[in-house]
């Protein structure tokens, strides 16, 4: 019988069928960070229990770290008591730990690629719903809770239903100004923030093979923000490259037999999947999220939308809603909304490329006088890549703070928030109520188009530089 | 070891939105503890409560009557965005034993089998039905051996629980204890994938 991707992944991690369709899978990464970790550790202690696979484990703090001065210690007291927590927690189970003084450190889903540690067929978990971003490289890569945690570490498995299969496929080619950002803010604008629940996405495509590894994990990032359990794209010479000599990818011999076994993860001609989409990536502008879900999104060329015309009272009511948020009037055209804040960062975009094409806008221009705009690296490789090609100083010069890597301002855990009623261009992933800091209207976007917002002061349409 | 839930009867308060995310549910500033208990008080918090700490009494939960509801009513797709479990342990921890929707996100519902907190899925039109049956605060029971949702008033709709889930509420089963009586089957697993 033919079968998907994910079927492959699937039926290569079944431990055991524990009933029809639940299976107890196998966990080949399980990656850590502070703020869903402690109680699952605290469990394991209460229970006397031990980490099955420490070998397995990886570990760093992200989410609440300040991104400012390394050297001083950290001054908010409950933040350091969790960093503190994992430190210890790290230390006692024998996982490996990046900390704050770590070269390695950075937001957990731009690590994992970044060491290699992600690689395609496998199994990766994590107490955060973004793990989605490790699809990229064919992996089957979902977030979960931390009851779940404790049970992966503890068994180094997980009990899961399995997922539906959908497929998107992005064909054509791709506009001018045009990011994989784009793309997948349209398809979820296209399927809805539910379109893609009790599903896994395989995207495929002339369009997504055409992607770069990077771009390919902007796409598979934002997955769950359609509601998916995860996202995949079937690996193919383009992820090999990426991952060949990185430090914790098989080498020699090892490289060989790997390549032999990640050519099988695909899925086979005809294929079936319960759900279908298809996007022309040939019909996509850069997009910007109007409201208070990344479903809300339109073409920067749009107007905000009139929540009268949409079809369901419930659709109706949470437009009218988002937009009495967000401080906005149905018709008023997109391009020209003042910022105040710029946000370029968050496991959706803060690798290399991203923190290159922002530059590129930015280089010999300025921020705009009211506008206070923020760059936060994804790790402190890609800070340090970033400060060898002069990165830093394109931006320094622009007017721009140059950070240390962590989530930031894409959660606001640390110090990096919005005030109520300011308006932010953000390149992360969520344009909830209150994510950013509470009161705080986000708008999402491309790193270039985040860029050129900074530099003018108000959205805009990247094209036109 | 999960709370058990067999049967429960309570009064419901209804929060009719859709797309209720976990950052609502509780947000983030409340994610920096190491315990898994006293996250209730700030259950929907910046709903809640006002800029000024007091309590705004236009949100549903702060309405009069609302007070003592063990059972949630709301809208399509409740719980998306972060798998942040807190907002599971927040929702049980102010008293919630149920939560009723047309549709949930996927990792919150796994979270919810796993803390005693019941996903009761109907459908958009038993959804609404229920709303207008509810006016008034009164009971409802929520049955999940016979997986039956019904209220005195003459409301009555089946539901389907995950049949997993359903096996860790009904019993109050410790998880990783029985996983780890799968220690055999995990060995084998791994001696033939090295």
């Amino acid at each position: 019988m033919s079968r998907t991707l994910f079927d492959r992944i699937w039926d290569a991690h079944v431990v055991r069928e524990l009933a029809d369709g639940v299976a107890l899978l196998y966990v080949d990464l399980h990656l850590v960070h502070e703020v869903t970790s402690p109680q699952a550790f605290a469990g394991l202690k209460r229970e006397k229990r031990t980490v099955r696979r420490p070998e397995r484990t990886l570990a760093t703090v992200d989410h609440n770290v300040p991104t400012g001065e390394r050297s001083l210690p950290i001054t908010d007291p409950i933040a350091a008591r969790q960093v503190d927590a994992l430190s210890t927690n790290a230390r006692e189970f024998g996982i490996e730990l990046f900390d704050l003084k770590s070269p390695g450190q950075g937001i957990v889903h731009v690590i994992g690629p970044e060491l290699g540690a992600t690689q395609p067929g496998m199994v990766i978990v994590c107490g955060d719903s973004h793990t989605a971003t490790h699809g990229a490289f064919g992996a089957f890569a979902l977030g979960i809770g931390t009851s779940e945690v404790e049970h992966v570490l503890a068994t180094q498995c997980l009990v899961l239903n399995k997922p539906r299969n959908l497929e998107a496929r992005i064909t054509g080619r791709r506009g001018p100004g045009v990011s994989a950002k784009d793309l997948i803010l349209a398809l979820i604008g296209k399927i809805g923030t539910a379109g893609a629940t009790g599903h896994v996405i395989e995207y495929t495509g002339d369009a997504v093979r055409a992607l770069s590894m990077e771009e390919r994990m902007t796409v598979c990032n934002m997955s769950i923000e359609a509601g998916a359990r995860a996202g995949m794209i079937a690996p193919d010479e383009v992820t090999y490259t990426y991952l060949e000599g990185r430090p914790r990818a098989p080498q020699g011999a090892a490289w060989t037999k790997s390549l032999e076994h990640w050519h099988m993860f695909r899925s086979d001609p005809g294929a079936h999947y319960d759900t279908q989409v298809r996007l022309d990536a040939a019909t996509v502008g850069p997009q910007v999220t109007w409201g208070t879900t990344p479903g809300m999104v339109a073409d920067i060329t749009e107007r905000i939308p009139d929540p009268a015309q949409l079809a369901t009272a419930h659709e109706r009511e949470a437009a009218a809603r988002a937009l009495e948020y967000m401080g906005l009037v149905p018709g008023t055209p997109l391009q020209g909304i003042p910022i105040d804040r710029v946000f370029l960062g968050s496991c959706t975009n803060a690798r290399i490329e991203d923190l290159r094409a922002a530059a590129a806008i930015v280089r010999g221009r300025h921020v705009a006088a009211r506008v206070r705009a923020l760059v936060v690296p994804g790790s402190q490789r890609v800070k340090a890549q970033a400060e060898q090609e002069g990165l830093d100083r394109v931006f320094t010069d622009a007017g721009f703070e140059w950070r240390n890597a962590g989530c930031s301002m894409c959660l606001g855990m640390n110090a990096d928030v919005l005030g109520p009623g300011e308006r932010c261009a953000a390149t992360s992933n969520r344009n909830f109520e209150g994510r950013q800091g509470r009161g705080g209207r986000t708008h999402l976007m491309s790193p270039a188009m985040a860029a050129a917002a900074a530099i003018e002061g108000h959205l805009v349409d990247v094209r036109a530089w | 070891m999960v709370t058990a839930f067999v049967r429960h009867r309570g009064r419901a308060v209804t929060l009719p939105r859709r797309d209720v995310d976990t950052d609502q549910i509780i947000p983030k500033q409340f994610l920096k503890g190491v315990e898994r208990t006293g996250y209730g008080p700030a259950l929907f918090y910046d709903w809640r409560y006002r800029p000024d700490g007091s309590p705004d009494p236009a949100f549903e939960l702060n309405s009069p009557g609302a007070e003592g509801a063990t059972i949630l009513i709301t809208g399509p797709n409740f719980g998306c965005g972060s798998s942040r479990e807190h907002a599971v342990w927040a929702l049980a921890q102010y008293g919630f034993r149920a939560i009723v929707a047309p549709s949930f996100a996927d990792i919150f519902t796994a979270n919810c089998y796993r803390n005693g907190l019941l996903p009761v899925r109907l459908a958009l039109s038993e959804v609404d039905a229920l709303i207008r049956s509810t006016e008034g605060l009164h009971e409802i029971v929520v049955d999940l051996e016979r997986q039956v949702i019904s209220d005195d008033r003459g409301f009555t709709a089946s539901f389907t629980a995950d049949a997993y889930g359903r096996d860790l509420l009904l019993r109050g089963v410790d998880e990783i204890g029985r996983t780890l009586l799968e220690e055999p089957s995990i060995a084998a697993y791994e001696r033939s994938h090295p």
